[in-house]
């Protein structure tokens, strides 16, 4: 980059919050997704909204893309940095800034953690519902940029669900209020788009978020079946019984064998573990979980426990959330597949995943939110074996065509990102991926925010038959026409 | 040639084309039950599929002819006069229940279908869609989609971007596309059927909805009470919803002399109402009434197109936040002493409702002054019902400093304008 831009770069965010040293800008050139990596021109670290403003104008006028960076837990490659582009680490924008308990708001800055707004407002029994298993370090700017979900959202809902309104610095660097504080606002649901939309629409400055009162009591069952077909009937049954449980997951035998060997969360070793959560008044839950139990038993699963107290629970629910990790404890290398399928799929898919990972001989360990059919495959594999690594990432591919086959999508929770934009058009028909674009182009003409990201061809803004004009983007080498 | 005689060889080339594309049986002259809000369409089609509507679409666009789709025709009157209006879409016969996947918690439905077609096909599964629309035997799903109507359920389940999950949209240009899905859970790509949702119909035309769906309840109690006043029922409102009562509905009503009410509703199992209603009945003190199920109608009422009487009257949507509810049905209060009868619902998450009765000016400056008051406090006040002479004021209010992005989308998407001119916010 032009030493001037750098200057004016340094002048905006002072020296420390510029990084261009080699070594530092290596920390930044992947995400939760190591496999991709791309070292960013530089990394700014704005401590304002003003801040923001000022770099994405000098972006802008330099066609420079840049690509906006929470904690970078993100497992698709969002944050990935694009050639010749800056990274804007939200990091130092860590600040609650309002708390509202009589309307049930919390206002934050996008660095802020999670669980951190969880926690200012517990002492008043609220809570901040979507829990993706990262929630300790994840940003809350990263999850509205990936619509994050997490076990709860069954019944809570995703983070859009949750967003109410948004501080936007649009690709010129102009600021912009989507939403807001009060539900309802006239006009097009802009906010409601910018939310899962990867960092592509701007950069989200300020978010308005709605917490939940805590329930007065919750239950969670822990049952071990012989296999998925039978863990995955008792699923269907409880939904067929009218229940909304708060959550339901479910673990296959090689994930519960991770998360022992990680965690020592005390499960049975069985086919397929069960895990039901249900909140509400106690009595409700009380009525229900008979109920679970019952399906639970009727779908042979021969064990069951109820955690009894807020350790127990901690502790059944700890073994779930590790497991993606854990399966370093079985496994050198794996990948972490995120797909959908309707719940009713389960049997058929599982079935094929099984005989895929015979037929490619790697495993495959499954970690499913079962209630509403996202699943987690984890295909293990070892990278000093060669041609273990392409099989594993052709296994992987072919699992999403299934869940695509079954009527489902290519993610439930992670975004496409980079890491996924080639199975776009297996999803999504040509018309469907270039409406989508259109508001792309209305929010980001020049395509300077997170370029490259989500759709496998951008649609070059303005497009119109006729004579050949090269669009900045192709000189950039960021786009080109097919 | 002169413009006129030129623009009428468009209509009728266009008229003889859709005549082909949707058969002469489903292409009828507008009578003037088919206005919108006083501007006369020429033409009603009715497509019988989604190509058909599509192609319609596009040969309307491509003769600079303006289009409003139209469902149950429930709503048609809200949103601004349109500038213009050629073609009235009829969604008609687009009314099927595509897939109603019960195990699956999903159901996909084109959007001329009636809300409650839709509901009484998911009951036999035991399964609803959990919103509780205005008019539900003529609304349909794409009319309510449009519109963005939710009433009391919302407050547990969400309004209707909670509840969609995939859209098909027929653009103006003929494009027809979908995304989302039919799972619940899905953030491949952008959220368009949010878009869609509340866009009036000015993106593309919604012909296919697919929602996610809720078990109706076994057991329903409703308890009411009447309050002091509307800081006493607010008081209550907020109360409850810092408790830790899991109910699915809450609202303050209040009109005319009568003391503002309360109701709540509990939905869930025997064991687990009995304890709640008790819960409840110790928060909301000696004046409980026995008012029944039909209290949650009340909506209904506020918003009727009927007159009551001989009376000009106007009903407006407002949103503020839940603890200023009290602050804004005083304000409602005050301005309706010159003679205006008012009626107001409000439910608790700070959306309500509130119908005027009486002169046609003091009602139009009553609304002036109400959206000034609201928008203040950074709320919004959306006009339903005007009465005829009322034609200046904007049905939207204030749209804050996103309304070039808003454009911007609008031009992507329409940018000859052809669906619905200048029935939504700042003109589009």
């Amino acid at each position: 980059m032009e030493s001037r831009i750098v200057d004016e770069l340094r002048e905006i965010v002072g020296p420390r919050g510029l990084i261009t040293s080699r070594e530092e800008l290596h920390t930044y050139e992947c995400d939760g997704l190591t496999n991709f990596r791309v070292l960013p021109r530089a990394v700014l670290l704005p401590d304002s909204t003003e801040q923001v403003q000022k770099i994405v104008r000098v972006c802008h006028r330099e066609r420079i893309p840049f690509v906006a960076r929470g904690s970078g837990t993100g497992l698709s490659g969002g944050a990935l940095p694009v050639e010749n582009g800056v990274v804007i680490s939200l990091t130092r924008m860590n600040k609650i800034l309002e708390v509202d308990l009589s309307n049930a708001r919390v206002v934050v800055e996008p660095g802020v953690i999670n669980l951190d707004v969880t926690g200012r407002v517990a002492p008043q029994e609220y809570f901040y519902a979507p829990d993706p298993s990262s929630q300790s370090v994840c940003s809350i700017g990263g999850n509205v940029a990936e619509n994050s979900g997490g076990a709860h959202c069954l019944k809570y809902g995703f983070t859009t669900t949750h967003v109410l309104g948004l501080e936007v610095v649009l690709a010129n660097g102009s600021l912009v209020h989507l939403g807001g504080k009060i539900s309802d606002a006239p006009g097009y649901d802009l906010m409601g788009v910018f939310v899962g939309s990867e960092g592509t629409l701007g950069i989200a400055t300020k978010i308005i978020l709605r917490i939940v009162k805590r329930p007065e009591c919750v239950r969670t069952l822990l049952a071990a079946f012989p296999s998925t077909n039978e863990a995955g009937a008792a699923v269907s049954d409880i939904i067929a019984a009218g229940m909304l449980p708060a959550a339901i997951e479910m673990m296959d035998n090689l994930a519960i064998q991770a998360a022992e060997a990680a965690v020592h969360a005390n499960y049975p070793n069985c086919g397929a573990l069960l895990l039901v959560e249900l909140d509400g008044p106690a009595a409700e839950v009380a009525a229900l979980m008979a109920n679970v139990e019952e399906i639970c038993r009727k779908n042979n699963a021969w064990e069951i426990r109820v955690a009894q107290s807020d350790a127990e629970r901690g502790l059944v629910w700890k073994g779930r959330k590790a497991a993606f990790a854990a399966v370093g404890r079985i496994s050198p290398n794996y990948i972490v597949q995120d797909g959908v399928i309707p719940r009713t799929a389960l049997p058929n898919v599982m079935r094929e995943i099984g005989r895929l990972s015979a037929e490619a001989g790697l495993r495959v360990a499954n970690v499913f939110h079962a209630g509403d059919g996202n699943l987690h495959p984890l295909v293990l594999y070892d990278r000093r074996i060669p041609g273990h690594e392409e099989a594993a990432e052709a296994l992987s591919s072919r699992i999403l065509e299934l869940c695509i086959a079954a009527g489902g999508s290519i993610t439930g929770e992670h975004g496409v990102g980079e890491d996924k934009k080639k199975m776009m058009p297996k999803m999504y028909s040509e018309p469907d991926l270039e409406t989508m674009q259109r508001v792309r182009c209305a929010f980001d003409p020049m395509q300077l925010s997170n370029p490259s990201k989500i759709f496998p061809r951008p649609r070059l803004c303005g497009e119109k038959p006729g004579e050949y004009v090269a669009h900045p983007l192709e000189t950039a080498g960021i786009a080109e026409r097919f | 040639m002169d413009a006129s005689v030129s623009s009428k060889a468009i209509a009728n080339t266009f008229e003889a084309d859709v005549r082909e594309i949707v058969t002469v049986k489903y292409v009828r002259t507008a009578g003037k039950s088919d206005a919108v809000a006083g501007a006369q369409p020429s033409l009603v089609v009715e497509p019988g599929s989604e190509q058909e509507l599509a192609k319609v679409l596009k040969l309307a666009n491509a003769a600079g002819l303006a289009v409003i789709p139209r469902g149950g025709g429930t709503k048609l009157e809200w949103g601004n006069r349109p500038e213009r209006a050629d073609v009235i879409l009829s969604m008609a016969r687009l009314n099927r229940v595509i897939e109603h996947a019960w195990a699956d918690l999903t159901v996909s439905v084109e959007a001329g279908c009636t809300i409650g077609k839709l509901q009484e096909t998911l009951a036999k599964h035991g399964q609803r869609l959990a919103l509780d629309a205005l008019w539900p035997e003529r609304a349909t799903v794409g009319g309510v989609l449009s519109a963005n109507d939710s009433g009391a359920l919302r407050l547990r389940f969400g309004s209707l971007r909670d509840l969609v999950i995939g859209a098909t949209l027929a653009l103006a240009d003929g494009t027809v596309a979908s995304s989302g899905g039919k799972v619940v859970k899905n953030v491949a790509g952008y959220d368009l059927p949010k878009l869609a949702t509340g866009a009036f119909g000015t993106l593309g035309v919604i012909t296919r909805a697919i929602f996610r769906l809720h078990p109706l309840p076994k057991e329903t109690r409703t308890i009411s009470c009447v309050t002091e006043d509307v800081r006493d029922a607010q008081r209550l409102v907020l109360a409850i919803q810092n408790s830790k009562l899991a109910h699915s509905a809450l609202q303050i009503c209040c009109g005319g002399e009568a003391k503002p009410r309360v109701d709540v509703l509990f939905e869930g199992t025997e064991a687990g109402l009995a304890a709640q209603v008790e819960q409840a009945k110790s928060m909301m003190g000696s004046t409980i009434t026995d008012a029944g199920k039909d209290v949650w109608s009340a909506r209904e009422e506020v918003c009727s197109a009927e007159k009551t009487g001989n009376a000009e009257f106007a009903v407006a949507k407002f949103a503020t936040l839940p603890a200023q509810m009290a602050e804004t049905m005083e304000t409602i209060a005050r301005l309706s002493v010159a003679g205006l009868r008012r009626n107001i619902v409000a439910q608790a998450t700070g959306v309500g409702c509130a119908r005027f009765e009486g002169e046609a000016s003091a009602i139009d400056s009553a609304l002036r002054e109400l959206r000034a008051e609201i928008e203040r406090g950074g709320g919004s006040l959306v006009i339903a019902h005007r009465p005829a002479g009322i034609t200046t004021l904007d049905a939207w209010g204030n749209v804050g400093d996103a309304l070039p992005l808003m454009s911007a989308v609008k031009q992507e998407f329409d940018p000859r304008r052809t669906l619905n001119p200048g029935r939504f916010v700042g003109g589009i």
